[in-house]
């Protein structure tokens, strides 16, 4: 009975620490960002200098740079993810080959992301450089571009898997019934599968959203490091995760490690607020 | 049997006896010091102090940690290391927020170098308001009237310049837009001196790395690296001409060269747009930091005559490692301004013998 209740109160303890550590860092972050948010309120977020020399900052630039390339790499993702996963769990039958390729899928994700940005910088970014050569634009291989395609390969295994999940849990008699009415196999998954799984798909690419929105070391090996707001799909770039990772080191006055840690404390937001999101989406789907 | 325990016995003497000398050992004072800061000159002191370890027979390790400038200072200030190493001398606003009095002790030079990728990779000569229009997008193409005229033997490409700079914080920035902002007006109200600026155009590479390898992979860039680091790609550079109107090629001679001017006795002076005829505009000193008095936090006596035995060296022998590694020596009149500021330093207000 005592050994009981000991375990009990260990498994409590365990559980109210992970809520407090989470507390904790935003928190913290809340904290060390307070000269910031005194000194430019929502300016912030709507300004585009960012002049440590002058100590003026201003997160438009990287609001900007994440969501274009948050965004671009979900739309380049979109068709791959939706194809893998209605791959795996409908046309392939076959038990064995379908896990094969899942696991493979799902080693994408385990790379980790450092190389995949080094694949970039090294592989596709010249690519890209001949690419921009022929379309006639000022050939510098890295870019908001180059860093969405490395992000579409990134958070592709996990909207595919998320996917694959849902799209399995559909009942059999749901699209046997499609099918009794005389249903091809392409209009059952058209007009019973996925819409029956639509949620469920939405919430996988809601997360890996999140995902991308978040990444940071492969995006800043290929964006092109620049606090400027872009000007077209090939110019470089910077997202908030990238500026954190690049000037944080040497952010020497107060005011600037300030003003790093406050975007760091909206990249916290937002990708909590996208993550709740997909859960929510996610569990309402499972009944 | 008996010949089994008599090895037993002998070989259990012999293992005691190694720990009693061990234990010995153990008593003759051996000092760990520790030290953080810049990155730069991080390669020249892990050298140097696997030197000193062996030198001082094992007696005097320094672990030295490459955390950046900003950090190095920070960590002395917090008094946390025994000493700093920054590439930017501490302001006087860094030296008020110290504890206590701090003493800087050039160590090195370093150099920054523009280099580039053109066909053929021809030498160019540079100006300094030139580079400053360059970085500033001012002029964007390689045959541009102001490269060519002051480059007339070289075929010159239609081609855009891709700038490429640092996008990290670094000492290297603050060097090069330490000398822009003295020689070009126009970066002075434009951009400014800093660690980090505010690019108006350009890519950003994260370190020497990351810059050497996007000039090097695009046609037509131009960024700047370290002397070090370029020598080391094999990657071009140009000659920049300095404040006497000589164009100099930066190399370990012309960097300690551009050192070779008057120095304040605290040496917390920028070298760049040197006065030195032979000297290379674009040169940096890096400096150790450490505090006047060195009784503070339970340090015992040893520690500090450890310390100031340590700089001493730096300023003498140690110097002999820094060509090897293509790092440029402190001239010798910085030695003697050195000198005196490592006897400054004081335990418990006494001088260190």
């Amino acid at each position: 009975m005592r050994k009981d209740k000991v375990f009990k109160i260990i498994l409590l303890l365990s559980g109210f620490l992970i809520v407090a550590l989470l507390s904790g860092i935003f928190l913290s972050l809340v904290f060390s960002s307070i000269p910031s948010i005194k000194e430019f309120g929502i300016n912030f977020l709507f300004s585009k200098d960012w002049d440590p020399v002058n100590n003026k900052f201003g997160a438009l630039p990287f609001l900007i740079g994440t969501l274009l390339t948050s965004v671009i790499s979900l739309l380049i993702s979109i068709p791959f993810s939706l194809s893998i996963s209605i791959f795996l769990s409908e046309i392939l039958k076959n038990k064995l080959i379908s896990n094969i390729f899942q696991t493979f899928v799902e080693l994408i994700a385990g790379i980790p992301s450092v190389i995949v940005g080094l694949w970039g910088l090294f592989i596709l970014a010249p690519f890209m450089r001949t690419l921009q050569l022929k379309l006639g634009i000022q050939p510098i291989g890295v870019g908001i571009f180059t860093a969405s395609i490395i992000l579409s390969i990134m958070i592709i295994p996990y909207s595919a898997s998320i996917g694959k999940e849902v799209i399995s849990m559909v009942p059999t008699e749901v699209k046997e019934g499609a099918i009794s009415l005389g249903a091809t196999e392409f209009e059952t998954l058209k007009s019973v599968t996925l819409p029956f799984s639509f949620n469920g798909i939405f919430a996988g690419f809601l997360l890996s959203f999140g995902r991308a929105f978040g990444e940071t070391m492969a995006v800043t090996m290929v964006i092109g490091n620049s606090n400027k707001i872009p000007d077209s799909i090939f110019s470089p770039g910077q997202t908030m995760a990238s500026l954190i990772a690049n000037e944080f080191t040497e952010a020497t006055t107060k005011l600037y490690t300030s003003s790093l840690i406050e975007i760091g404390l909206i990249l916290f937001i937002v990708s909590m607020l996208i993550n709740i999101l997909g859960r929510l989406i996610i569990r309402r789907f499972k009944f | 049997m008996k010949k089994f325990l008599l090895s037993l016995i002998l070989v259990g003497l012999i293992f005691s006896s190694l720990f009693i000398f061990y234990g010995c050992k153990e008593e003759e004072k051996e000092v760990e010091l520790l030290g953080a800061g810049a990155t730069f000159p991080q390669p020249l002191y892990d050298k140097w102090f696997s030197v000193y370890y062996t030198k001082t027979n094992n007696k005097v390790k320094v672990n030295y940690q490459g955390i950046g400038s900003g950090g190095g200072i920070q960590q002395l200030t917090e008094r946390v290391v025994d000493f700093g190493a920054t590439d930017a001398f501490m302001s006087d606003e860094e030296l008020k927020s110290a504890p206590a009095e701090i003493v800087h002790i050039p160590t090195a030079l370093g150099a920054v170098v523009v280099t580039y990728n053109l066909p053929n990779n021809p030498k160019l000569k540079f100006t300094g308001e030139m580079i400053a229009n360059i970085f500033m997008g001012n002029i964007t193409k390689w045959n541009d009237q102001k490269i060519k005229e002051l480059n007339p033997d070289i075929n010159l490409p239609d081609l855009s310049i891709t700038v490429v700079h640092r996008s990290d914080g670094s000492g290297t920035t603050y060097a090069f837009s330490d000398y822009l902002t003295k020689v070009s007006s126009s970066w002075k109200k434009e951009i400014g001196t800093g660690k980090s600026l505010n690019w108006k155009v350009g890519l950003g590479g994260k370190g020497n790395a990351g810059v050497a390898g996007i000039v090097q992979q695009t046609q037509g860039a131009i960024g700047y690296v370290e002397l070090i680091y370029a020598e080391q790609n094999n990657m071009p550079y140009g000659l920049v001409k300095n404040k006497s109107g000589n164009f100099i090629e930066p190399t370990l001679d012309s960097v300690t060269k551009a050192a070779n001017v008057t120095i304040p006795n605290d040496t917390r002076v920028s070298i760049v747009n040197t006065d030195n005829p032979e000297g290379y505009p674009i040169s940096t000193f890096t400096w150790i930091i450490v505090y006047k008095e060195q009784n503070y936090g339970g340090r015992d006596l040893n520690r500090a005559k450890a310390i100031v035995e340590l700089l001493k060296w730096i300023n003498s022998d140690a110097q002999d490692y820094n060509e090897e590694l293509l790092y440029a020596k402190i001239p010798d009149a910085v030695k003697k301004i050195n000198e005196e500021n490592i006897n400054s330093i004081t335990f418990s207000g006494k001088p260190i013998e």
